[in-house]
């Protein structure tokens, strides 16, 4: 695409910044669906990157090859370093303890309170975590951190929508994670608690410094809290740079994004 | 031939095929399952915690059904049988009969098809509805192994609790049926108890405990298949739900089929 070459500065963006995943001609299939058809993307410590896409464009798909979640048929995903397909199972798990994994539906364990979903990543990994013993005190840290403290002993089917998003968070927190990959984090959110979702993720990112991948398809949140965005069109990365100059582009595939 | 009936038995004969297939695979992929199961049994991990509370689900959770059951199983045979035994003179064989085809037989089965309704669909929906809501893909990402938390537990659950259920229900039903012998025919507890254990043999005792734990097996093992694997969406839950019951009982009649035939084997039934 010739207009893509003209807006992307990829060096003015993220120059010298470490990178933290680096996915090389990711493709994906499900038989004659072929729904990532060569994708590149790259994150870098501490950035903020939004990934917009229609739906069924792929980006869940992506998401979920970049954790190791399914297997890429083909193409390669480096996370800090690490070969995610190379990995063994313990390897795996060790590295899923540094990314951090917001799910679009939050996919709280409904059958445990609060106390317990936000217990449970953290008795799995005592040898990280100095045993379970601080374990009391990091989940009343974690929901303090996204105003929740008070909610600690409800069970998820007490809690709205935007109560269970935020506890989704206080639990991919509570691991400490370098990284972070929300999954359409205000899908079905009214506008408001979307604005208060926005506001705290930046907020975490700015206090834990890490760096996020954002799969959304609304527009607000992208503006508000991208460095950097890549457009997901047919499988492939069509379009990439920040916000703003992305929402110049008369290209109408890209046009459409920001109607 | 006409033409229609043509074209319906060539649907027929696509849809046998295609079920047949889908058989196949199915059986395939619970092997595969099974097989997943014994390679994680052993490696540590160990989550006791989950297997003590999915003991006390499976098991004390089920003991009012299953009592129920065996209590109302051993009442009705009784009173269904006496008449005819009555007849050939045959009553004083009552309590060897009833308590021979309790343990032997309608104990096991019953019970481990009323768990299947219990059980198999309870872990098929509970596990279809963390798949579909990906709290299973959660579990994954935290850096836990849901297969060895969620399927596990629940299988040994369901192999060590399963034939404690039986021997409960096997138990009431005996109750039940020396409640009948002592109203209708004047007969002690003790001396039907008395009866029933001298009738009984170990070859009656030992076959029967061996397949309830292969029956706890199957329940556990269907269940947890059908719900890990959930297809997306509420159907889908619903039809996992109920396909591990239909397929749990189905496993049971074929388990209880070969444990039989080893049986005549060992002990000459």
């Amino acid at each position: 695409m010739k207009e893509e070459t003209e807006i992307i500065d990829k060096d003015s963006l993220v120059a010298n910044r470490e990178v933290v995943i680096d996915i090389k001609e990711l493709r994906k299939s499900f038989g004659d669906n072929h729904v990532l058809n060569g994708f590149n993307m790259t994150l870098h410590k501490g950035e903020n990157l939004v990934i917009m896409g229609k739906s069924g464009s792929g980006k869940s798909v992506m998401i979920k090859c970049l954790i190791g979640l399914m297997s890429p048929d083909s193409g390669s995903v480096n996370v800090m370093g690490k070969d995610l397909i190379k990995l063994d199972r313990t390897a795996l798990d060790e590295l899923r303890t540094d990314v951090g994994f917001l799910f679009q539906g939050s996919a709280l364990y409904d059958s445990m309170t609060v106390r317990e979903n936000l217990e449970f990543p953290l008795r799995r990994h005592k040898d990280k975590f100095d045993g379970a013993l601080n374990a009391e005190k990091r989940v009343i840290e974690a929901l303090e951190n996204v105003g929740l403290a008070h909610a600690v002993d409800l069970m998820p089917s007490e809690l709205s929508g935007g109560m269970k998003r935020r506890v989704a968070l206080a639990r991919t927190l509570i691991m400490q994670p370098k990284i972070i990959l929300y999954d359409e984090p205000t899908s079905g959110l009214d506008p408001i608690t979307s604005k208060e979702i926005i506001e705290l993720m930046l907020h975490i990112q700015e206090q834990y410094k890490t760096s996020s991948l954002i799969i959304t398809h609304d527009v607000d949140c992208a503006r508000v809290i991208s460095d950097r965005m890549i457009l997901l069109v047919d499988g492939i990365n069509y379009a990439e740079g920040t916000f703003k100059e992305l929402s110049k582009v008369t290209d109408p595939k890209v046009r459409a994004f920001f109607k | 031939m006409s033409p229609i009936f043509k074209d319906a038995g060539m649907t027929i004969t696509v849809q046998i095929r295609n079920n047949i297939i889908d058989f196949l695979r199915q059986v395939g992929d619970l092997s595969y399952f099974a097989g997943r199961f014994f390679k994680e049994v052993f490696k540590p991990p160990f989550e006791f915690n989950e297997l003590l509370r999915q003991c006390y689900n499976v098991g004390n959770r089920s003991t009012p059904l299953v009592g129920i059951t065996g209590f109302i199983i051993g009442l009705v045979l009784t009173l269904q049988t006496r008449p005819t035994m009555q007849e050939f003179g045959a009553v004083s064989w009552m309590p060897h009969m009833v308590g021979i085809s309790i343990v032997r037989e309608v104990g096991p089965v019953v019970i481990a098809l009323i768990c299947a309704g219990r059980i198999a669909s309870g872990m098929g929906a509970e596990l279809g509805s963390m798949r579909v809501t990906e709290q299973i893909d959660a579990m994954e990402v935290s850096g836990t192994n849901p297969f060895k938390f969620l399927v596990v537990t629940r299988v040994v659950a369901t192999t060590l609790m399963v034939p404690l259920l039986v021997v409960f229900g096997d138990m009431l039903a005996l109750y039940g049926s020396s409640l009948v012998e002592y109203f209708k025919g004047d007969v002690s507890f003790q001396l039907y108890f008395n009866e029933v254990f001298n009738s009984l043999q170990y070859g009656d005792l030992i076959p029967a405990t061996i397949k309830s734990f292969f029956f706890g097996f199957a329940i556990g093992l269907v269940g947890c298949y059908k719900g890990y694997y959930c297809k997306k969406g509420t159907v889908g839950v619903g039809k996992a739900a109920n396909t591990a019951v239909v397929m749990a009982s189905m496993l049971i009649f074929i388990l209880d089929f070969i444990a039989v035939f080893i049986s005549d084997i060992f002990y000459e039934l």
